[in-house]
């Protein structure tokens, strides 16, 4: 008894009221979304909000048995978890089904199961349990080779099944990486080279390759005294030299021609709002008509007429900016980025390397998404679908943010009994 | 392995610039910039007119003469349109890919996102089809409209007709925008803001199918449409298509008009015309047939045409006489076949001896009426003979002649009552008297009256001395009711006490004078026959007069085109017209039948006629000969 009622005592009030407030909101919006005069009954299962109260539902019944299971649990059972998610996700490939060109999904049943939304919770657990594990310094080559194929592994599969969003989203461990001591060059790198692959869309080579030379020189001129500086120039500009290269080859040989053509409206490159850049035009209309305060609950033209394709599951965020306005926009993602603040004030208050490790992990899957959906939708970022967490229609989804956050209250509900 | 706390910073540090270049980005899209409100508008508001059904017309008894029915036009947005099927929607309206092409180039051309008609008045039955698979042509919406119906086709010169509004108008009057249909004459025209009533606008949302969804902010911006307003003619329709039935195959003007009040109760003229032809789509291939015939049918006789007045005009100048003094009933002069001045004379029906007014009236004594007229005009007490016209000019205008009535008919024109400078510039100034012009005497020279001019001169007689503005509208659905101007009683310069003699005299044109053979049983017919000399042909045959003598009911003008003498023609047929009016029955069905069969139809028109099929026939004939050529080649 003690125990039970020490656990829903120490849980972190303030994730669990941001995450309701996140989820109903998120409910109001797929509401919003879909309401029409036929259908005004909030159970109406034939509806996509019926379907997401019920996963909402069952979200709230998975939050609890978390919080129930033995905090030991997670740590313990962290590499069968990730085998267990890397296994169905090889099943997927075999067997599943073509939704919008992508193949994620399992049926069970009536239901449709999507692996690859859950395969990154059990990734963050086996890169946590890794990386917690004693004498493991990253510093070291077999550390940061280990990482990046627990890392690598489920984004390679995921990345066959065409899925590429949430490929991407793998990429976000690097802030894990670099908060458990990678070089901090690697996000100066990873900048440089997103910086890099832009231009070499929008400017033509040879004048990226003089600017690139350009720099070296005068960075030449800074440190030539040191003969380790000229060396690193050199190599800098190589690299940089060599990225431009690669961008331009992969651009144009690797992605495939729907990814070109998003990238390039995203850049402006290409102008077709009856097209490929229907979707992020209606969407920013949709949006930017919201004005201030917007439009008002169920008053929003664009989302209520189907204006905006896709509007309940990764263009959700449209409902929010034309009805709520400027103000609800606003507060939805203060709401987000006050979740992302208490994820590492927390992870860093956690005794356990696992629980601090895997907190991260939480804050990073949580803002890479929020980072490229919101960003789809306001023009900011390539049209990549993936979900907005906790907001966006889908039960797959919904329950794997829920659980990737939960397992991490439970962890830290259960700090204070580890090493008493 | 605890790396230092800074590294938490530099990653909360990178969620929060993500997050603030968010809400600048959301900042600008939202509050700063308007034009996405504007776009989303243009994505899903659809402002859609609401065409006010046109106000009904009645005739004094209630009987419908002109309603509306509902045909649709089927509007366009050329920005909407998006992947249709061309064929399928042609095969649908019925129109080519070819003319599709056409009609969507000029809708882009007139505007891209605003509404503009593709194809006019879609019949019910084609918009029934239309109707049903609509959603699938996104850009594409029907807009109902009415068009006039006239069930007894008849008096379509009074109602006029409606057509496209004219850009000069849209320019000038922001109510009306291109597109928009006004009346364009008779009473449609001038009776046009109280018909058309109030257009609304409904803003409708529209889904991305183009579907509509309700309406915008539950119609808070919406006006409704405010039917217009239903008229109620002082036209009596039996007696209307009697007179149309009686004009049948003869040119000319009939007005009858209500002395008490200046009611118009019928107003023919003829030949006259299907008001259903002008009507819709067909309207303009219509009017150009018509207005292509000899006989000239879109000419409204009653109000427009100039006629000279003939004998019915020495009434006139008998009353003038008499409020100058220069004429009493016992004046008497003596006729022996003519007028003489030196070697001129104005020639007489016949030898009438001695006689008085009375019986010069009954027996239109051209001798008498010169006396008369130059009485009127030599009086001792004007200088000059140019003093004593104007003097008799002045009189004459009072009785509504030469000058517009201003009734509510858009088409009035003045007629003419020669001026002094006329005369000045023909015969030189100082070098014209009361001889020279002495055809004025007996309704001939330059006089030009209108058949409703001649209808209101009889209600001047009728009332003995006054007239109200002949008008056709009685009354006006919510509204207080006519115009003042139509109840006021407009006074000649003649005193009451003159009339009465003229109307023994007219009483006795009926029963033993000229139009002795147009006398109803037991009706007292107060009237004057004319036969107008003109330059086109036979005679023209008019009748002017009212009945009973005793409280008036009913004052006629009527002109038939080279009918010849005015009992013929035009002293029946307005004789018939008040007894069908005063009884509803007829006791001269020997005199009805002929005038029925009777074609007067004027050899000019004829003439052209002929003319005209000789070119039609020229014009055929040498097609044939073409053909023939060319045959002959192929061979």
């Amino acid at each position: 008894m003690r125990h039970q009622g020490g656990i829903l005592q120490n849980i972190d009030r303030w994730m669990v009221i941001i995450f309701m407030l996140l989820v109903a909101m998120g409910w109001l919006s797929i509401y919003a979304a879909v309401y029409n005069d036929e259908h005004q009954s909030i159970m109406d299962l034939s509806q996509n909000y019926g379907k997401q109260a019920i996963w909402i539902g069952g979200a709230l019944l998975i939050a609890l048995s978390i919080l129930i299971i033995d905090g030991k649990f997670f740590a313990a059972f962290s590499y069968p978890i990730y085998i267990l998610f890397i296994l169905l996700l090889l099943v997927v490939l075999i067997v599943a089904r073509d939704v919008k060109g992508a193949v994620s999904w399992i049926d069970i049943g009536s239901f449709k199961l999507q692996p690859s939304e859950f395969a990154k919770f059990a990734t963050n657990m086996a890169l946590a349990k890794f990386l917690s594990t004693l004498d493991i310094r990253m510093k070291d080559m077999k550390t940061k080779v280990i990482s990046l194929l627990i890392i690598s592994l489920p984004a390679v599969l995921i990345l066959l099944q065409n899925d590429t969003g949430s490929a991407l989203v793998y990429a976000s461990f690097i802030f894990v990486l670099y908060r458990e001591g990678l070089s901090g060059n690697i996000l100066i790198f990873g900048f440089v080279a997103a910086v890099l692959f832009v231009l070499t869309l929008l400017v033509p080579q040879y004048i990226l390759f003089g600017v690139i030379g350009g720099i070296a020189l005068v960075f030449y001129f800074f440190v030539r005294k040191k003969r380790q500086n000229i060396l690193i120039i050199a190599a800098g500009a190589l690299i940089a030299s060599a990225i431009v290269f690669s961008v331009d080859y992969s651009f144009n040989h690797i992605l495939q021609e729907h990814q070109r053509t998003r990238i390039n409206v995203l850049l402006g490159k290409e102008i077709d709002p009856k097209g490929a850049g229907y979707n992020v035009n209606q969407s920013k209309i949709a949006i930017g008509s919201g004005g201030f305060f917007g439009k008002g609950f169920l008053q929003g033209t664009q989302t209520k007429f189907d204006f905006v394709p896709e509007q309940s599951t990764d263009f959700i965020f449209c409902t929010v900016g034309e009805e709520w306005g400027f103000a609800g926009s606003a507060l939805v993602i203060g709401l987000f980025m006050l979740l992302l603040w208490r994820i590492i004030y927390v992870a860093e208050r956690q005794r356990s390397q696992y629980s601090r490790i895997y907190g991260y992990g939480v804050a990073c899957i949580l803002f890479f998404h929020l980072m490229v959906n919101i960003g789809m939708t306001v023009g900011l970022a390539p049209v990549i679908g993936i979900p907005l967490p906790f907001f966006s229609y889908g039960g797959s989804s919904l329950w794997s943010f829920t659980i990737l956050l939960f397992v991490f209250i439970k962890l830290d509900a259960y700090r204070l009994e580890i090493l008493r | 392995m605890n790396v230092s706390q800074g590294r938490s910073s530099v990653i909360l540090l990178i969620f929060f610039a993500v997050g603030f270049i968010f809400l600048v980005r959301l900042f600008s899209i939202q509050v700063l910039d308007d034009s996405y409100k504007a776009s989303a508008d243009d994505n899903a508001i659809r402002k859609v007119t609401e065409y006010p059904a046109r106000g009904l017309i009645y005739d004094r008894n209630g009987n419908l003469l002109v309603y509306n029915e509902p045909v649709y036009d089927l509007m366009i947005v050329p920005k909407q349109v998006k992947d249709i099927d061309t064929v399928q929607f042609c095969n649908l309206v019925g129109i080519t890919t070819i003319e599709f092409t056409e009609l969507y180039r000029k809708a882009r051309v007139y505007s891209k996102v605003k509404p503009s008609i593709f194809i006019k008045q879609l019949s019910i039955k084609t918009y029934g089809a239309l109707q049903e698979v609509l959603f699938k042509f996104p850009g594409f919406f029907v807009q109902p409209r009415t068009l006039r119906k006239y069930p007894d086709p008849m008096a379509a010169h009074l109602f006029g007709y409606i057509g496209e509004v004219d850009t000069n108008i849209t320019r000038k009057d922001s109510y009306y925008k291109d597109g928009d249909y006004i009346g364009k004459s008779g009473i449609e025209q001038s009776y046009e803001k109280v018909l058309r009533g109030k257009r609304g606008t409904r803003t409708l949302l529209v889904d991305v199918f183009n579907r509509e969804k309700g309406s915008y902010h539950e119609g808070k911006f919406d006006t409704t449409a405010v039917a217009g307003q239903n008229l109620t003619l002082s036209l009596d329709a039996k007696l209307q298509a009697y007179g149309e039935k009686l004009f049948q195959n003869k040119v000319g003007g009939v007005v009858a008009i209500d002395p008490s009040t200046g009611e118009i109760l019928a107003c023919v003229s003829s030949p006259g015309y299907d008001p259903n032809l002008l009507v819709g789509r067909k309207r303009t291939k219509n009017y150009a047939a018509l207005l292509f015939e000899p006989t000239k049918p879109l000419f409204n006789r009653a109000l427009m045409a100039y006629y000279p007045p003939g004998s019915t005009f020495k009434l006139i100048n008998d009353l003038i006489a008499e409020q100058e003094g220069v004429l009493y009933p016992g004046t008497s002069y003596y006729c022996d076949g003519g007028y003489h001045m030196g070697s001129m004379t104005v020639k007489c029906d016949a030898r009438h001896g001695s006689l008085a007014l009375q019986m010069a009236i009954a027996h239109s004594c051209n001798t008498y009426h010169c006396y008369v007229f130059r009485s009127i005009i030599d009086q001792k007490k004007f200088r000059t003979s140019e003093e004593g016209y104007l003097n008799w000019r002045n009189h004459v205008l009072t009785f509504g002649i030469g000058k517009r009535l201003f009734s509510d008919l858009p088409q009035e024109l003045k007629g003419n009552v020669p001026s002094v400078e006329f005369y000045d510039r023909y015969f030189g100034k100082g070098r014209w008297k009361s001889s020279t012009v002495i055809s004025l005497s007996i309704g001939q020279g330059e006089l030009g009256i209108t058949p409703l001019q001649m209808a209101n001169t009889m209600c001047i007689i009728a009332n003995k001395g006054y007239y109200y503005v002949p008008h056709i509208v009685k009354a006006i659905s919510d509204s207080a009711g006519i115009s003042e101007h139509f109840l006021e009683k407009q006074y000649t310069d003649v005193d009451s006490k003159y009339f009465d003699i003229v109307i023994e005299g007219m009483q006795s044109v009926v029963e033993s004078g000229t139009a002795a053979g147009s006398k109803i049983k037991d009706i007292v017919v107060c009237g004057k026959t004319g036969t107008a000399q003109n330059p086109h042909g036979r005679d023209h045959s008019l009748f002017v007069g009212y009945a009973p003598r005793e409280n008036p009911k009913i004052a006629i003008g009527i002109m038939v085109e080279n009918g010849g003498w005015g009992s013929d023609w035009a002293a029946p047929i307005a004789t018939l017209m008040m007894e069908k009016y005063l009884r509803d029955s007829i006791s001269r069905p020997v005199i009805e039948k002929r005038m029925f069969d009777g074609v007067v139809i004027p050899k000019i028109y004829m003439e052209e006629k002929l003319k005209e099929d000789k070119k039609k026939q020229e014009r055929k004939d040498s097609l044939a000969v073409k053909a023939v050529a060319a045959l002959k080649k192929t061979e």
